[in-house]
């Protein structure tokens, strides 16, 4: 192990067709500390060429590699500093707690509302990785205590912007779509315009903090079965 | 009449814009997309001189129509299907030359599903992340066709290029796709396997742009269960809990939880855009190279 920690992480890599790699390790940390070092090698020309990069829960899948077994051979050697909190200043999504289901997740927290917005309004989020929806990023950070499940009954309609919980994630739903997660609240930012460089606001690896705002929105969103907008949150 | 445009006169029953699609966005969760049969779509764009990335239409069984405002080099690849202009028979697979006002329309595919309309200067609707692809999964790209829509055409790049041979296709009697086992075989028992590549299998009609279902034996698990979301190949066979492999085509999710039993590589792809719902669909097992001599692994 050398002076800043970096150590070979234990991986699996499994081929995928005859130009992928699909990178399988055992913890999310390891997960982004990885996808880091394969973009710290991309930037510095050290990669070999490839097409995507994709990030997810406990994998790391590589496309359009041009020799699949030699970069296998390769990342045995590799030593992988973990994962820092990083020089770039995190992205600060304004949030109103407004969600329809903001009160389930107190209880299911044992805590009061006020707590879930101070708990999760006090957490900095990593974007783990993309996926769903262009530009939805799955945010962790949230220690497992504070873990809820899905609704029992996804909703048919997810306002745009909703700020939801699904098992250790945090999501924000750049459009409105069906979905099961817990939505504590709400946030006017552009999570994914593709007119704009970067298109997507939440791309892996980002870090991200939730700064309240008064719970009263300007604008009302359009109406949604199963979701009540007009819930107010108490101020702080 | 320098408006080089061209207006939908019948969007037949899905025709989007197609090029060779946004690569490079998967860990945003953007999908590839672009024309699903990319060798028929490069022939096109070739007829008519255009570099073979440029947008054309790729239409869906009943073909489709537009009128051509400026006079233009047109030709029609991939499904075979009766191609007229102004009610005049044109050739199929060969540069047409189209005057000012009249119409161009590709008809129902004789054999095949998708046809492909490549016009001078290519479609040039407004890229997204670099791609001017319609991507029905997520709704990036220019709308689905719809008729009396108007779709603004590049300026011409010159004269065609020399001839292409181009063979007349002929109906996918059967599709027949080879693919490399894995990233998890291992999630289904060995009969489960045999089942995949030696059973009887049809194209579903729920297929689409996202992906080719099939009808047939499912494939028998060896646990239960759902992956933690992982990145998913173009090509992959994912295996949904009904047990009947998904072939992955261009629009599909970059991530999902089924296990990706194996993947049909890139260059065998371009029949399934043909095979009609009904196709007979066969699986063959292959290997991978085996590694260089120089390398143990």
């Amino acid at each position: 192990m050398s002076a800043d920690g970096a150590r070979p992480l234990p991986l699996r890599p499994l081929p995928v067709g005859a130009h992928g790699l699909l990178i399988e390790l055992d913890r999310a940390e390891d997960v982004e500390a990885l996808h880091a070092e394969l973009l710290r090698r991309t930037a510095d020309g050290t990669l070999p060429a490839v097409r995507e990069i994709v990030p997810a829960a406990r994998t790391v899948f590589l496309d359009g590699l041009a020799d699949p077994r030699g970069l296998i051979a390769e990342l045995a050697t590799w030593q992988i500093p973990p994962l820092t909190t990083g020089d770039r200043p995190a992205v600060e999504l304004p949030i109103r707690y407004d969600g329809p289901d903001l009160a389930d997740v107190a209880a299911l927290w044992d805590v009061t509302p006020e707590d879930v917005v101070r708990l999760h309004s006090g957490t900095e989020f990593h974007v783990a990785f993309c996926g769903f929806a262009p530009g939805f990023g799955y945010l962790t950070g949230l220690p497992e205590a504070l873990h809820v499940p899905r609704r029992d009954t996804p909703r048919t309609k997810v306002p745009v912007g909703s700020v939801g919980l699904a098992g250790p994630y945090t999501g924000v739903y750049p459009r409105s779509s069906p979905g099961g997660w817990q939505l504590i609240g709400s946030t006017d930012a552009a999570l994914w315009d593709p007119r704009r460089e970067p298109a997507a606001l939440l791309a892996p690896g980002t870090r991200v903090r939730f700064v309240p705002q008064p719970a009263h929105r300007q604008v009302p969103g359009p109406a949604a079965s199963g979701s009540d907008r007009t819930h107010r949150e108490p101020a702080r | 009449m320098t408006d080089r445009a061209l207006s939908v006169v019948r969007a037949g029953a899905l025709t989007t814009v197609q090029d060779l699609g946004r690569p490079g966005h998967a860990h945003l969760g953007v999908p590839r997309a672009g024309a699903l049969d990319e060798p028929a779509h490069r022939l096109a764009n070739r007829l008519v001189g255009n570099p073979e990335p440029a947008a054309a239409l790729e239409t869906t069984l009943t073909g489709c129509a537009v009128r051509l405002r400026a006079a233009t080099t047109v030709a029609v690849t991939g499904a075979a299907c009766p191609v007229t202009v102004d009610g005049r028979p044109a050739p199929w697979g060969a540069p047409v030359r189209v005057p000012a006002g009249a119409v161009l329309d590709a008809g129902p595919a004789a054999h095949g599903l998708r046809s492909y309309l490549a016009f001078a200067g290519g479609v040039a609707a407004e890229p997204v992340l670099g791609s001017r692809a319609t991507d029905l999964l997520s709704g990036l790209g220019p709308d689905p066709l719809a008729d009396g829509a108007v779709l603004p055409l590049g300026p011409p790049h010159g004269p065609p290029a020399a001839v292409d041979a181009v063979p007349h296709p002929g109906p996918v009697a059967e599709l027949v796709l080879p693919f490399l086992p894995g990233p998890r075989d291992d999630w289904f028992t060995a009969a489960g396997l045999r089942t995949l590549a030696t059973g009887r299998f049809r194209v579903s009609a729920a297929s689409n742009r996202i992906g080719l279902r099939t009808e047939g034996t499912p494939l028998e698990r060896a646990r239960d269960g759902e992956l933690p979301s992982e990145g998913m190949p173009l090509g992959a066979l994912q295996v949904p809990p009904n047990g009947l492999p998904v072939l992955f085509l261009h629009d599909h999710p970059t991530t999902g939880g089924y296990p990706v039993v194996g993947v049909v590589p890139e260059r065998f792809l371009a029949p399934a855009a043909q095979a009609v719902p009904g196709t007979p669909v066969r699986f063959v097992r292959i290997s991978r190279r085996p590694a260089p001599a120089a390398h143990s692994g």
